[in-house]
């Protein structure tokens, strides 16, 4: 029987440890867990009405943007809940892409044309790169809706054809909650739509479901068995996010985004209190060791 | 031009032979008195073979790519270090060709190519590495690494100057004087063009000042080394033709004869992606 098992679920002794290599990869939780949307497979709960984790604030940004200077950050993700609902959220990026690279996980439905133009001026006005990422669950509102919300698959589309219409080519972000979408033909099926909706340059990413926050309503949470407690080779630690990349919100740093609610994966405040190995006592740890999951682009 | 010293360094030669010869012409008018290659010797194009005679009879300098790696150790694949299953078919397809191409003779001198380079120019630490210096089929692209990050790798290989291929598209930075300077170039690939609708290939000349000691005390290597990175014309027609004689991909073609990427496309950051024509 599978159930729903809240975080952690294996003692440190028992888990597999994961070394810090350095911080290439800054994820910044700028919306906390506030959102547009409450999309029935979230993993981390967001909606219109979830403040549990709050916004952060311009000194909050400015102090961990100049401390993962120090330490030599790669690049930075925005995320949320739905970071364009933060007040400056087109200064906060301005400001990001001087320091360097910079992406954004959105779902697309607060861009409107104003907004498309506003990103594409800022694309232009950095030598870093800014990367649009909107997440979209269907090719149809049939497919999309029932996850996201009725509605959604319009205000999305209609999104990204503005981003389109100003040059911009966002990636599409795909959880794969439905079994059409873990076909190997979804992809290039995915790719197509893309195109019909105006983007020139198509990229799509897919995603497996991650069986935490609202998706352990909407299906079932993680089993027992679901555990990565064995010593892992190399090669597998390697391809971990976690080796190279923290999560830091208004009040903490944590090991990654999927851990927003887990206590024990805060890491302290500063980024440099976080720089240590880890241990993978989490059930979402699974998802990441046996499908691969990494979360950058 | 007395007080310097100038090296040509190349990558990703991607069985180019047309475009190798021409980027060794170019460096020697040049007055390049070192040329150095940082890898992948084989994929992309025609007949793999006639690559190393030209490297050794003039005299070049070559470190070991992942696709050197790959073949000289007869590996499963490439380890481009693509994630798109269109990208990994045409990596694939072209691995294939080189891996059956590539005589056994040849195999021992991919295997004994040195993982990187070190050099003091100048006065000047100077790493050589072929993806980044901790990771060989790391893509460092100009839109994508942040001062920050370049100086992190600078620092952690002790190094003032840092030198790179494997993205295929060259690019220049001088990291700020006050942050410590250094200098970092990627040099591109001369084995097909850079997504810039020209035809050409890419390579980079470095001038050297030849008193390291005052050059040292007084300027960063970002700021005393100067980098011109040359775009040199090939018969690129003759390219294609050979390509299509040996029933290479078409893509493989367009790109030769376009200048833009038909393929490793999801691989590109967007800024880079958006200056091609896919």
């Amino acid at each position: 029987m599978r159930e729903h098992r809240l975080l952690p679920i294996l003692t440190e002794e028992r888990a597999a440890t994961v070394p810090f290599f350095g911080l290439d990869t800054l994820w910044l939780q700028l919306a906390g867990t506030l959102c547009n949307i409450a999309c029935r497979h979230c993993f981390i709960t967001c909606g219109p009405k979830e403040d549990r984790v709050p916004m952060m604030t311009r000194a909050r940004l400015e102090e961990l943007l100049l401390e993962a200077r120090e330490l030599g950050v790669k690049e930075f993700y925005f995320t949320g809940g739905e970071p364009m609902l933060h007040p400056e959220f087109f200064a906060v990026v301005e400001r990001t892409l001087k320091e360097g690279p910079t992406h954004v996980l959105t779902n697309g439905m607060l861009i409107d044309e104003s907004a498309a133009q506003r990103l594409r001026d800022l694309f232009d006005g950095s030598r870093y790169s800014l990367d649009v990422r909107v997440s979209l669950d269907g090719m149809t509102a049939e497919e999309n809706d029932p996850v996201r919300g009725r509605g959604t698959f319009a205000a999305i589309t209609q999104g990204i054809r503005h981003l389109a219409a100003v040059g911009l080519s966002p990636v599409l972000t795909v959880v794969e909650h439905a079994d059409a979408l873990r076909l190997s033909e979804a992809r290039s099926e995915f790719l197509r739509f893309a195109r019909s909706l105006g983007l020139a340059q198509p990229r799509v990413k897919f995603l497996p479901l991650l069986r935490i926050g609202r998706e352990t309503r909407r299906t079932h949470g993680y089993g027992t068995g679901d555990v990565v407690h064995e010593p892992l080779p190399p090669e597998v630690i390697r391809t971990l996010q976690c080796n190279s990349s923290r999560l830091a919100t208004q009040a903490h740093v944590l090991v990654c985004p999927l851990l927003l609610d887990a206590p024990d994966a805060q890491l302290g405040r500063t980024l440099t209190e976080s720089l240590r190995p880890i241990s993978l006592r989490w059930s979402a740890c699974h998802t990441c060791v046996e499908e691969g999951l990494s979360c950058r682009t | 031009m007395s007080h310097l010293s100038r090296v040509a360094v190349f990558g990703g030669v991607y069985n180019n032979t047309g475009a190798l010869s021409a980027v060794l012409d170019d460096a020697q008018a040049q007055g390049a008195t070192e040329v150095y290659c940082l890898g992948d010797l084989g994929g992309f194009g025609p007949l793999p073979d006639r690559v190393f005679p030209i490297l050794l009879d003039r005299g070049v300098t070559v470190m070991q790519g992942n696709y050197d790696h790959s073949i000289g150790h007869q590996l499963a694949d490439c380890a481009c270090g693509y994630s798109d299953p269109r990208d990994n078919h045409y990596a694939r397809l072209s691995y294939a060709y080189t891996q059956a191409k590539t005589s056994q003779r040849w195999l021992p001198y991919l295997r004994a190519l040195p993982p990187f380079l070190r050099r003091e120019w100048g006065g000047y630490r100077v790493h050589m590495a072929h993806g980044s210096p901790r990771q060989v089929n790391e893509f460092l692209w100009e839109s994508t690494s942040s001062d920050a990050f370049l100086r992190r790798l600078l620092r952690a290989h002790d190094a003032d100057v840092l030198l790179v291929t494997h993205t295929g598209i060259p690019w220049v930075r001088r990291l700020p004087a006050e942050q410590g300077g250094g200098l970092v170039v990627n040099v591109g690939a001369i084995g097909r063009p850079a997504n810039d609708g020209r035809t050409g290939i890419w390579y980079a000349l470095l001038d050297i000042p030849s008193k390291p000691a005052q050059a040292a005390a007084l300027l960063s290597a970002g700021s005393a080394i100067a980098v011109t990175l040359r775009c040199v014309d090939y018969d690129h027609e003759r390219l294609c033709a050979e390509m299509r004689a040996e029933s290479l991909p078409e893509e493989f073609v367009e790109t030769v004869a376009t200048g833009y990427w038909t393929t490793c496309l999801e691989i590109l950051p967007a800024k880079e992606r958006l200056r091609g024509k896919f």
